[in-house]
Formats: structure tokens, C-alpha cells, sequence
């Protein structure tokens, strides 16, 4: 049971960090946001998993906001914002598939050496959920940076905080509250970066951020 | 006594994945036909294709050199080698271990060696664009293939099919990150070297990206038949390579008795089968992609490869 | 007593130096080098085939009064040695055969004949050689000699051009070696190399000659980035010298690097594994993409040399890494590996230099734009370059195959290596040398692609003839190895045994007496590979397809145009060519390496100018590395020019100033 029960979370953890590179490799909106919905289903999925490994039923409860919020709201709202603004649906990179892609290699070997070796006295499925949840926040992280168009950037933050969610769950237990007060935060992020969306199109016709750096004289 | 049983079997696995190779391509064919709402053609149509170009005769372009004319037997026999190679029904084959994993990759990547140079032989443009393109996408896709053996093969310990399906089918192995990564990365990759959507299209000639179509344009006759029967081969392989590896249940032991071959047998067929569905499936739901975003397609497959291997670098450490 | 032979062939060399020049351009002046020279090297071959063999790597020592005074010259023979001598000799003999064709057509022999047996001898010597001070000398003769070679042809501006920037990287590499060997043998000045070898140097001055000798050694076998000099000098020889310097040299100095890192350095570090790892692995990736880049045939293979170099740097580095973990078996395979490597590429590169001397004969040509087609014109030519193309590109079942796959077996026992530097680079380098070796297939069906197939692309391609026996001898004799090496591996494997034996203390299992004459690294389970079985089995089924289907179906045949779609056009400019058949492979990995641009310039509507389209490659490694250090040297010597110009007084206060100095150096010096 031990054997399996590790072998599951692993195995969501690890397809949470496979999604996280899909996610890096795809410059299309549209699908952008499906893999989006298939990164919180699988959070979901882990979560819940973990509820029933760690017997805590409030996990549970984190699991189920995960799926409605994470999987099913915000990507059918940006769906619509998408429609709405009429944006267009490639996504400019800064970098290259490939070079950002090597670079999210790179970024999951850092966070591998620095996990295992931080955490050399704990349980190992805490560490290799840990290593995998530092990768998917910084492969997050990466996806911010490394796009030009605002959409994609909240979809990068949305999935780092994926990742907080995932460390918290693989670290025995986290108080319902914070995942609360978690979700809550992100909803208002949300919401913020979905008015300022819509300020940015007024105001530039466009969603590019390299617009608002024009706007600031700041052009690369 | 033994030694010609196991010659026996060894020949039933080449003649096995000779014969089956032309009814997976018009598997294939049918199923992508049915889920277009067409009637299809049948599944024997690919034999009387083959055997309909092997009885015409070959004509021959008149810059054509002895080398195009040797070319289909070898790089039909290199991948027919490593076809053979591959435990589909009974593990332990008798020459299993005169090639591991790489050295099957390898006998296939001499196969494409030849095909390229049949693409530049005769000097006209279509050769020449194919090869050139079909050169370009090995280069990624080998490097990928053998990340992913590389993966395979120290989760198993070993390169050799036989151990690898034997290590699959014990209690140690587990679900891991690594062979998730891995079985996907060969999904791409056998998609690649197949020249299946949405990387070339298997199904049109006249076409500005087509790659595999365009090296073997000047081939007729013969010469063609020797060439399709090795792509149908070439994807039998890879279906089995992956049915052998990830889902080895049913292969017969070294020393099965009857019914266990039969099984095997049966159950090789049933993998072929949901191979085949899954492709058409995947094949009918994708749009082909500009021949510049292959790169980038097999890139990818090349970075999973290199994430499973290094997960298992460092996981070792554990 | 071996060594002693030994020496005397060498000796027979320098002399046919001479004689050489008093036969000055006689006609028969070539035969007669070249055949005393290819029985002097067969000779050396054997002395040291058996010395491998029948003594499995004795020890034979000897010393002459010559050099130092209070050193002599010390020369010696273990199973290091004769391993690199058969390389050498080997490789020399081969040349000696094509060039008894080849060198016919030289025109001016007077420029060649004298150098060439000389070189032989120098490469022989450095191989010998038992001490700093005649390893050096050896060196530095191997050097001057090649250039010499290099330069034969001085019309050519861009030879000259080569000589110098070879000249220049030889001396440095010489200064580097020199400096590595100063600070091995320590305060006391043991040049002897057994006297280092009784030293350990410790953990810095370790680190710094392991710096040293990679400079020193790398740049003459021409690691990344220390290569700039090879691909401009190697082609410009004459084409068995070429061969020569890209089969043979570059192998002379990884035996400088094996000698001096794993023999007289003392137990390694991990940490100089992870260098010479990374070194390897970019150098091989580097080589094979500039190579792709190449339309010159000859400098295309030049650059390919230094993607092998790379390969054999990773096996060597992973014998490092063993051994300094103390996993000796695992350190035997992986130097094996190596060193298999290195003989494998002895073979087919000097077969491909032929191949590309024998096209340059034809055709007098090196572009292969220029070419096209030979294969209809020079059959044999073209399958021997073939078979060597399909070696080097790594695929069975020839050897070159069999040298890549113990790399790989080797890559896959690192994961138990505790550190985790190595942990890291071990998988990428693994990633490296697989990309290398796609790219290296795609490199060679470029190569013959566009030279031996397709259509005739000038009227000297059209023109070509088959070139002479005693050259297609040498290249048969080549092919037959490429083969041999390649289906029975287990011979040259058990062979290397003395050689691992003597380095990192342990050999790989014996390999002959394995069933059905498959090479087992490890364990059977574990892997296993039989060529001969793959080649018998490939012809088998390639027979039996050809007969059946002749037999059974149809076995008729027409000629007619080529289809090419409908729209085939008879002018062979419409070909595919080197620089359009690389375009693809340009696209993916130029653009970030090369920093590839494709500017296409349209004209006007109505104009009847052409378009034109213009690719521009820069070579990075060039602008970093060796533009800065031109750019100082000029600044430099612009400063100095003025030191031209000074008065006598200027002069005198000058050496004044210098005399005060060193007064004052002497004075504060404890």
C-alpha cells in the first residue's frame, strides 16, 4: 500500500511538472488554456490523493476548489475575455521554444539538487514532492518571463501558485484557512489583472506588455 | 533439438511481423476511413498493392546509379532485421541478444542512411527536399529515441528488449515520472520516424511538405513495393517496441508451452490493434504542421527524454 | 629489445629524408619514398602488433646518449605505446600505399618527398619517447614537419595562411605542454618520465598541468575551442598527408593526453572528469555542426575529425570519472571505449581523406557544388567512400558503431557515481554525444550525397576517371578493416586488454572466447552486441528479398527520364547542393549557433536582375576567442612599432632601465 500510495502522488506530482512544459512549449492561446485546465484537474487530482493517503479530509475541500475555480471558472472566463477582446492568438515569445524549454530543464535540475540536498532527513515522498513543486513554481515563474502576452503571463502565475498548492498538500497538511485565504488571493489577482486587461486593450489595442514598456519609453 | 526450436520461432517472429506489417497500414487506413464517415479501403488492400507494384516492372530514372538499385534491399533488410528483433509473441528469442535497444536504433538509422542517399541519387529537386528534411528531422529524433532507451534502460538494467519487458512485468517497477516521460516521448518520436500526421502525411504525393513521399518519388516497380513494405514494417516495430516495453503482459516466457504462445500470439495482435486505433484516432484529430515547427515538436520529445534520464540520474541518489 | 627495432625503423625513416632530397624531382623519386616507406611502417606495425600481442604489452626500455647531457634520450615501449604505434603505423603504411599512386600526380615532389618519411618518424617518436625532454623534441619535430607538408603548396594564398595560423597554434600547444612538463617534474628537474610517474603532484599543481596538457594536447588533436587551425591546415595538405594528420596526428596527441593524465599524473580527482567531460561533449556537437556548414569536401571531413576527437574526449572522461571513483571495470569499458574509438577513426578518416585525394585527382576539384555524380564515373571510389561514410556516421555493423555503443554502455553505468556534478553532466553529455551522432549521418549523406550522386554538376565531374590501383588498394585495404573492425569487435576489444590493464588497473572481460563471437561488456543480460550476426543477417534477408522477388514477381527493368513530379528540369544547377541540403539542419541549430541569417534580396517588378539569397554565418568561437587576441597582438606591436624610432640615447637608457630592473629583481628575490 505504502509502495502504491507513493507511486500515485509521484506520478500526479510528476505529470503536474509534465503539463508545466506543455505549457512552455505551447504558443496558442486556446490550447494554452486547456493544458491550463488539465494542470488544475491534475493539481485536483493530487490533492485529493493526498487527502485520502494523509486521511484529512479538509484536503478534500482544497481538492474541490482547485477543480471549480482552477478548472472550470477562470479558464472558461478567460476563454470569454479572449473572445471579448478579440486578441490574437499567438503567442510571442521572447525565447525560443527550444532555448526555454532547455531553460525549464535546467530549472527542474536546480530544483531537484537543491530539494534532495535540503531535505535529506525527510520523508522521501515529501522530498520528491517538494523537488516537484519548487519545478513547477519556477517553471511558472519561467512562463512569466519568458512570454509577451498578458494572458499567457496569468496563466504562468496561476500555475506557480499550482505549485504553492502542491507543496503545501505534500507537506502533511496545511490549514484550511491559508488554502482559503490562498484562493481567495488569487481570485482577486484574477479579477485585478482581468480589469487591467481590459484597460491595456482600450487604452493600446492590444494585450502585448511590450506596449506598456513602449508607453514608457522603455523600448527593448 | 533445441537450438532448432528456437531457429523455428526465430523465423515464425520474422515471417510474423513480415506478414502482419501491411495488415496494421491498412488497419490504420480503415480506421482513419470509418472515422471520416468513409467506407475505406479494405484491409487486404495493401498486400495487392504490394504484390501489384512487385510484378510491374521497374523504370528506371536515367541518372540512376547501382546504388538506387540496391538501396530498397538494404534498407528493406536493416529494418526487417530489427523488426525481427523486437520480442513481440515470445521473449528470449534466439538472436534477441545480438542487438540490444540501440543497436535495433542504430540498424534503423542505417536504413534512413541509405533511403536519404536513394533521395539524392538520381539529382532532381523533390529527392533533394526530402532528404534534406528527413535528415533534419533525425537528427532529432534519433537523439530522442536513444534519451529515451537511455531512460528504459536504467530503470531496467539492462538494453536488452527481452530484460526490459521481463523487468516491466515484475512487481518492482511501479509507476515512475521517468517512464511516463519516457512513454511519451517515444509516442512523438514514433510518430516522427513514421512519418504519420502531424508531421508528414503518409497519404499524399504533389505536396510541397512531404518528406518520406518525396525521397522515394523516382522509385517504381519493385523497387516501391521493397519501399512501402519496409514503412509498414518500420511502424510494426515501433508499435511493438512500445506494446513490449510498456504493456508486456501476455509475451510467452523462453519456455512456454502451447497455450502460452497462443496467448502471446493473441495478445500481440490485440496490442497491434489498439496501436493502430490509437493512431488513427490521433491522426484524424490533429492538423499536419509546417515542416519548421517539426523542430520544436521533436525538440520537445528530446527534453522529455533528457528530463526521465535525469530524474533517474538523481533519483538514484536517493 | 622491441624498442630497439623500433628505433631503428624510425631511424630508417630520417634517413629516407635525404635521400629524398638528392632525388630531387626524379621521376621515380615518389616510388621509391613511398615504397621504402610503407615497408618501414609495416614493419614498425608489426614490431608493435606483436610487442601488443605476444608480450601483451611488455615493457622494453632504452636509452641514448643524445639530448641533455645529464639526461640522454629515453625511449620506451609498453602497451600504451604499441597500441599508438600501430595507430601510427597503420595510418602511415595506408598513406604510403595511396600515395604510390597518388603521389604521381604531385607536382612538385621536392616539396613533399623529404618531409614526409621524417613526419612518419616524428609521430613514431613521440610515442616512444620516455622522457620530457625528447617527448618535446619529438612533438615540436611532428610539427614542423606537418607544416611543412601543410604548406607544400604555397601558390595557394590561403595555404600560406594556414601554415601561419597552424605554426602559431602549434607553438602554443608545444609552450603549453612544455610549461605542464616543467611543473611535473618539479624543482629537481626529473624529466624522466619514470621518475614522474614515482611523483605524485599534488592537488593544485595537479589541476593546473591537467589544464595545461588539455590546452597542450587539445590543440593539436583540436578540441573546441582550440580547433580553428585544423580545418584550415588539414585540407591544405596534399590528401595522403591530410589523412595523415587528421587519421594519425590528432591520435598522437590523445596519446599525449593518455599518457601524461592517466599514466604520469597520478590518481585522478572527480572533478577533472566533469572538464574533460564538457569538453568532449561540446566539442563534438561544435565539430559536427561547423562540418555540416562546409561545401569543401575536404574541409568538411577536417571538421568531422574534430567531432571524433570530441567523442574519444568523452570516453577518456568517463575513464576518469571511474577511476577516480574507483570503479575500475566501469573505468576499463569506458577507456576502451576510447581508445577502440581512436582506432576506428584512424581507419575511416584516413579512408575518407583518400576517397576525397582521390576525387581531387579526378576532378580537381574540393567544392562540392562542383561536383556530382562521380559515382557513375568512378564506381569503386565511390563504394569504398561510402563504406567509410556509413562508419563514421556510427552505424552497423561497421566499427564505427561498435565504438559509440561502449561509449553509451559506459554512460549507462554513471548513474552510481556519487557526485553530483557528474550527476548532471553525465546525462547531457549522454544527450550531446547522441545529437552528435544523428548529425554526424546527416553530415555524411551530404558528403556523398552531393559528391558521388546525382547528376554532374561541372564538366570536370563529368569528365572524372576512376583513379589508380595502388590507391584503391590502400582504400580497399581500409574499407576491409571498417568491415572487419566491425563484425568482430571482441578481437579489438580483447586486444586493448594490456593497454586498460596498464592505466586503470583492471581490463574487460575477455571478449573471444564469448559464444557466437558477441562483445559483452557487462553481463548478457545486461547488453550485448554481435556484429557479425547483424551482418550476416542483413545480407541474408537482403539476398533472399532480391531472389524472391526476381524469382517470384518481376525482374524487368526500363529506363526512362526521371519523374521528379512532372517538372523535371535537365539542367543539374537545378540540383539540390551542399548549402541547400544543410538548409534545414541551418534553420534548427544555425540560427543559435552560427547566428545564421538568410538575407534574400528581390528585385523590383519588371527588373531583370536576379534574386539573390545570401546566408551569413558567424563562427562565435572565432570572435570570442581568437579575434580579441589578433586584435591585442596588433594594438601591441602598433604600440612597439615606435621602439623603431628612438634616438641612441632613448636606446641606451632603455638598456639601462632593463639592467636596473633585473638588479633590483635580484636584489628583493629571497
Amino acid at each position: 500500500m505504502r509502495g502504491l500510495s507513493f507511486d500515485i502522488a509521484h506520478m500526479l506530482a510528476g505529470s503536474l511538472v509534465l503539463v508545466s512544459f506543455m505549457q512552455l512549449y505551447q504558443d496558442r492561446l486556446y490550447a494554452l488554456l486547456n493544458i491550463y485546465a488539465l494542470h488544475a484537474l491534475i493539481l485536483a487530482m493530487s490533492v485529493a490523493w493526498q487527502a485520502f493517503v494523509q486521511d484529512a479530509p479538509h484536503l478534500y475541500l482544497t481538492a474541490v476548489i482547485a477543480l471549480v475555480f482552477k478548472a472550470i471558472v477562470i479558464p472558461t472566463a478567460l476563454h470569454k475575455i479572449i473572445v471579448k477582446l478579440g486578441i490574437h492568438r499567438e503567442i510571442e515569445t521572447v525565447v525560443g521554444v527550444g532555448p526555454a524549454m532547455l531553460l525549464g530543464m535546467g530549472l527542474v535540475a536546480l530544483s531537484m539538487v537543491v530539494m534532495l540536498r535540503v531535505t535529506a532527513k525527510a520523508d522521501p515522498l515529501a522530498r520528491e514532492d517538494l523537488a516537484f513543486a519548487l519545478s513547477v513554481v519556477l517553471l511558472g515563474l519561467l512562463m512569466m518571463v519568458t512570454r509577451r502576452n498578458a494572458v499567457s503571463q496569468v496563466i504562468g502565475f496561476m500555475s506557480l501558485e499550482n505549485g504553492l498548492v502542491l507543496a503545501a498538500t505534500g507537506a502533511k497538511g496545511m490549514p484550511l484557512v491559508v488554502e482559503i485565504s490562498v484562493a481567495f488571493s488569487v481570485l482577486i489577482a484574477f479579477i485585478v489583472i482581468g480589469i487591467f486587461l481590459f484597460r491595456i486593450r482600450e487604452r493600446f489595442d492590444t494585450v502585448d506588455v511590450q506596449a506598456l514598456d513602449r508607453f514608457r519609453g522603455e523600448r527593448r | 533439438m533445441a537450438v532448432i526450436r528456437e531457429f523455428v520461432f526465430q523465423g515464425a517472429e520474422m515471417l510474423l511481423v513480415l506478414l502482419l506489417s501491411p495488415l496494421l497500414t491498412g488497419f490504420v487506413r480503415r480506421m482513419k476511413a470509418r472515422l471520416l464517415q468513409r467506407q475505406g479501403p479494405p484491409l487486404l488492400q495493401p498486400y495487392r498493392d504490394l504484390i501489384r507494384l512487385m510484378r510491374k516492372d521497374v523504370v528506371l530514372a536515367d541518372g540512376a546509379s547501382w546504388l538506387f538499385r540496391i538501396n530498397p534491399y538494404i534498407i528493406f533488410a536493416g529494418t526487417w532485421v530489427a523488426a525481427s528483433l523486437v520480442p513481440t509473441f515470445r521473449s528470449g528469442l534466439l538472436f534477441s541478444w545480438s542487438a540490444d535497444l540501440i543497436a535495433i536504433i542504430a540498424l534503423l538509422g542505417s536504413a534512413r542512411f541509405f533511403l536519404a542517399l536513394a533521395g539524392l541519387d538520381v539529382g532532381t529537386s523533390f529527392g533533394g527536399i526530402g532528404s534534406s528534411r528527413e535528415v533534419m528531422i533525425a537528427s532529432l529524433a534519433e537523439p530522442a529515441m536513444l534519451m529515451i532507451v537511455f531512460t528504459l534502460a536504467l530503470i531496467a538494467g539492462s538494453t536488452q528488449l527481452s530484460t526490459m519487458a521481463a523487468f516491466m512485468l515484475s512487481s518492482e517497477v511501479g509507476l515512475r515520472v521517468s517512464l511516463g516521460l519516457a512513454l511519451l516521448a517515444l509516442i512523438m518520436v514514433a510518430i516522427a520516424e513514421n512519418a504519420r500526421i502531424p508531421i508528414d502525411n503518409p497519404a499524399t504525393h504533389l505536396e510541397l511538405t512531404m518528406v518520406h513521399e518525396a525521397m522515394v518519388l523516382e522509385y517504381s516497380g519493385r523497387h516501391l513495393a521493397l519501399i512501402d513494405l519496409t514503412s509498414e514494417l518500420k511502424l510494426l516495430l515501433y508499435v511493438s517496441v512500445i506494446g513490449c516495453v510498456f504493456t508486456p503482459w501476455g509475451i510467452a516466457g523462453p519456455d512456454s508451452g502451447p497455450l502460452a504462445l497462443a496467448v502471446g500470439v493473441v495478445s500481440y495482435v490485440g496490442k497491434l490493434a489498439v496501436g493502430g486505433v490509437l493512431l488513427a484516432l490521433f491522426e484524424t484529430a490533429i492538423a499536419k504542421m509546417r515542416v519548421f515547427r517539426v523542430p520544436a515538436f521533436l525538440g520537445a520529445a528530446l527534453m522529455l527524454g533528457l528530463l526521465a534520464t535525469l530524474l533517474l540520474f538523481v533519483s538514484r541518489s536517493l | 629489445m622491441m624498442v630497439v627495432y623500433a628505433l631503428y625503423g624510425v631511424a630508417a625513416l630520417l634517413a629516407l629524408a635525404p635521400i629524398a632530397i638528392a632525388l630531387g624531382r626524379s621521376p621515380r623519386g615518389s616510388g621509391v619514398i613511398y615504397g621504402a616507406s610503407l615497408i618501414v611502417t609495416l614493419t614498425l606495425g608489426m614490431i608493435a602488433l606483436l610487442n601488443l600481442f605476444e608480450y601483451s604489452g611488455g615493457v622494453s626500455v632504452v636509452s641514448l646518449p643524445l639530448g641533455l647531457p645529464w639526461l640522454g634520450a629515453h625511449f620506451r615501449i609498453d602497451a600504451l605505446a604499441a597500441f599508438f604505434l600501430v595507430v601510427v603505423n597503420l595510418g602511415g603504411a595506408a598513406a604510403s600505399l595511396f600515395a604510390l599512386g597518388y603521389g604521381q600526380h604531385e607536382d612538385s615532389p621536392q616539396r613533399v618527398l623529404p618531409f614526409y618519411p621524417a613526419y612518419l618518424a616524428a609521430m613514431n617518436l613521440v610515442v616512444m619517447a620516455d622522457d620530457a625532454f625528447s617527448f618535446l623534441v619529438s612533438w615540436e619535430f611532428m610539427s614542423l614537419t606537418s607544416w611543412a607538408l601543410v604548406i607544400a603548396h604555397h601558390q595557394l594564398r590561403e595555404n600560406l595562411r594556414a601554415g601561419y595560423v597552424y605554426l602559431l597554434m602549434a607553438s602554443f600547444g608545444t609552450l603549453a605542454l612544455l610549461l605542464a612538463f616543467g611543473l611535473l617534474a618539479g624543482s629537481d628537474g626529473n624529466y624522466a618520465f619514470d621518475a614522474i610517474r614515482a611523483t605524485h603532484a599534488s592537488g593544485g599543481l595537479a589541476a593546473l598541468v591537467l589544464i595545461l596538457v588539455l590546452v597542450g594536447a587539445g590543440s593539436k588533436a583540436g578540441v573546441v575551442p582550440l580547433h580553428a587551425w585544423l580545418p584550415l591546415a588539414h585540407p591544405a595538405a596534399p590528401s595522403h598527408v591530410s589523412a595523415l594528420m587528421s587519421g594519425v596526428m590528432t591520435k598522437v596527441a590523445v596519446y599525449g593526453f593518455v599518457r601524461i593524465v592517466f599514466d604520469l599524473l597520478g590518481p585522478p580527482d572527480w572533478w577533472w572528469s566533469m572538464v574533460v567531460l564538457g569538453v568532449g561533449g561540446i566539442t563534438a556537437v561544435m565539430g559536427v555542426l561547423y562540418a555540416l556548414m562546409q561545401h569543401d569536401l575536404k574541409r568538411l571531413l577536417a571538421y568531422h575529425t574534430v567531432e571524433n576527437i570530441g567523442i574519444i574526449y568523452i570516453g577518456l572522461g568517463l575513464a576518469l570519472a571511474f577511476k577516480a571513483h574507483d570503479m575500475p571495470l566501469a573505468a576499463a569499458l569506458a577507456l576502451t571505449a576510447g581508445l577502440l574509438h581512436v582506432f576506428n577513426h584512424s581507419i575511416f578518416k584516413s579512408l575518407l581523406f583518400f576517397g576525397a585525394g582521390a576525387v581531387l585527382n579526378a576532378t580537381g576539384e574540393r567544392d562540392m557544388e562542383h561536383l556530382g555524380g562521380l559515382i557513375h564515373r568512378m564506381p569503386q571510389t565511390a563504394f569504398v567512400f561510402l563504406v567509410g561514410c556509413v562508419a563514421i556516421s556510427a552505424l552497423p555493423p561497421l566499427n564505427g558503431f561498435v565504438s559509440e555503443w561502449l561509449t553509451f554502455q559506459a554512460i549507462l553505468l554513471s548513474p552510481q557515481l556519487p557526485s553530483w556534478g557528474l550527476k548532471f553532466l553525465v546525462p547531457a553529455v549522454g544527450a550531446l554525444l547522441a545529437l552528435s551522432a544523428a548529425l554526424a549521418a546527416a553530415c555524411f549523406v551530404k558528403a556523398f550525397g552531393v559528391t558521388f550522386l546525382g547528376r554532374a554538376r561541372t564538366p570536370a565531374a563529368a569528365g572524372a576517371r576512376e583513379t589508380d590501383t595502388n590507391s584503391l588498394a590502400a582504400m580497399f585495404f581500409l574499407a576491409a578493416l571498417c568491415l572487419v573492425a566491425g563484425i568482430l569487435p571482441g578481437f579489438f576489444i580483447d586486444a586493448l586488454a594490456p593497454v586498460t590493464k596498464s592505466l586503470v588497473g583492471i581490463s574487460m572481460p575477455h571478449q573471444a572466447g564469448v559464444e557466437w563471437l558477441s562483445i559483452v561488456p557487462i553481463a548478457e543480460s545486461r547488453s550485448s552486441y554481435n556484429g557479425l550476426l547483424v551482418f550476416i543477417f542483413i545480407v541474408f534477408s537482403g539476398t533472399f528479398a532480391a531472389f524472391a522477388i526476381h524469382r517470384l514477381a518481376s525482374d524487368k527493368l526500363r529506363r526512362g527520364p526521371a519523374w521528379d513530379c512532372g517538372y523535371p528540369d535537365p539542367n543539374p544547377a537545378t540540383q539540390y547542393t551542399a548549402s541547400s541540403f544543410a538548409q534545414p539542419i541551418r534553420r534548427v541549430y544555425g540560427t543559435s549557433v552560427f547566428l545564421a541569417r538568410e538575407i534574400g534580396e528581390m528585385p523590383a517588378p519588371g527588373s531583370t536582375l536576379p534574386a539573390r539569397l545570401t546566408v551569413e554565418l558567424r563562427d562565435l568561437i572565432w570572435d570570442a576567442a581568437y579575434a580579441p587576441v589578433a586584435a591585442g597582438v596588433g594594438y601591441a606591436t602598433e604600440k612597439l612599432n615606435s621602439l623603431q624610432f628612438l634616438t641612441i640615447r632613448q636606446y641606451l637608457s632603455l638598456v639601462f632601465a632593463a639592467l636596473v630592473l633585473l638588479l633590483l629583481v635580484l636584489a628583493i628575490w629571497p
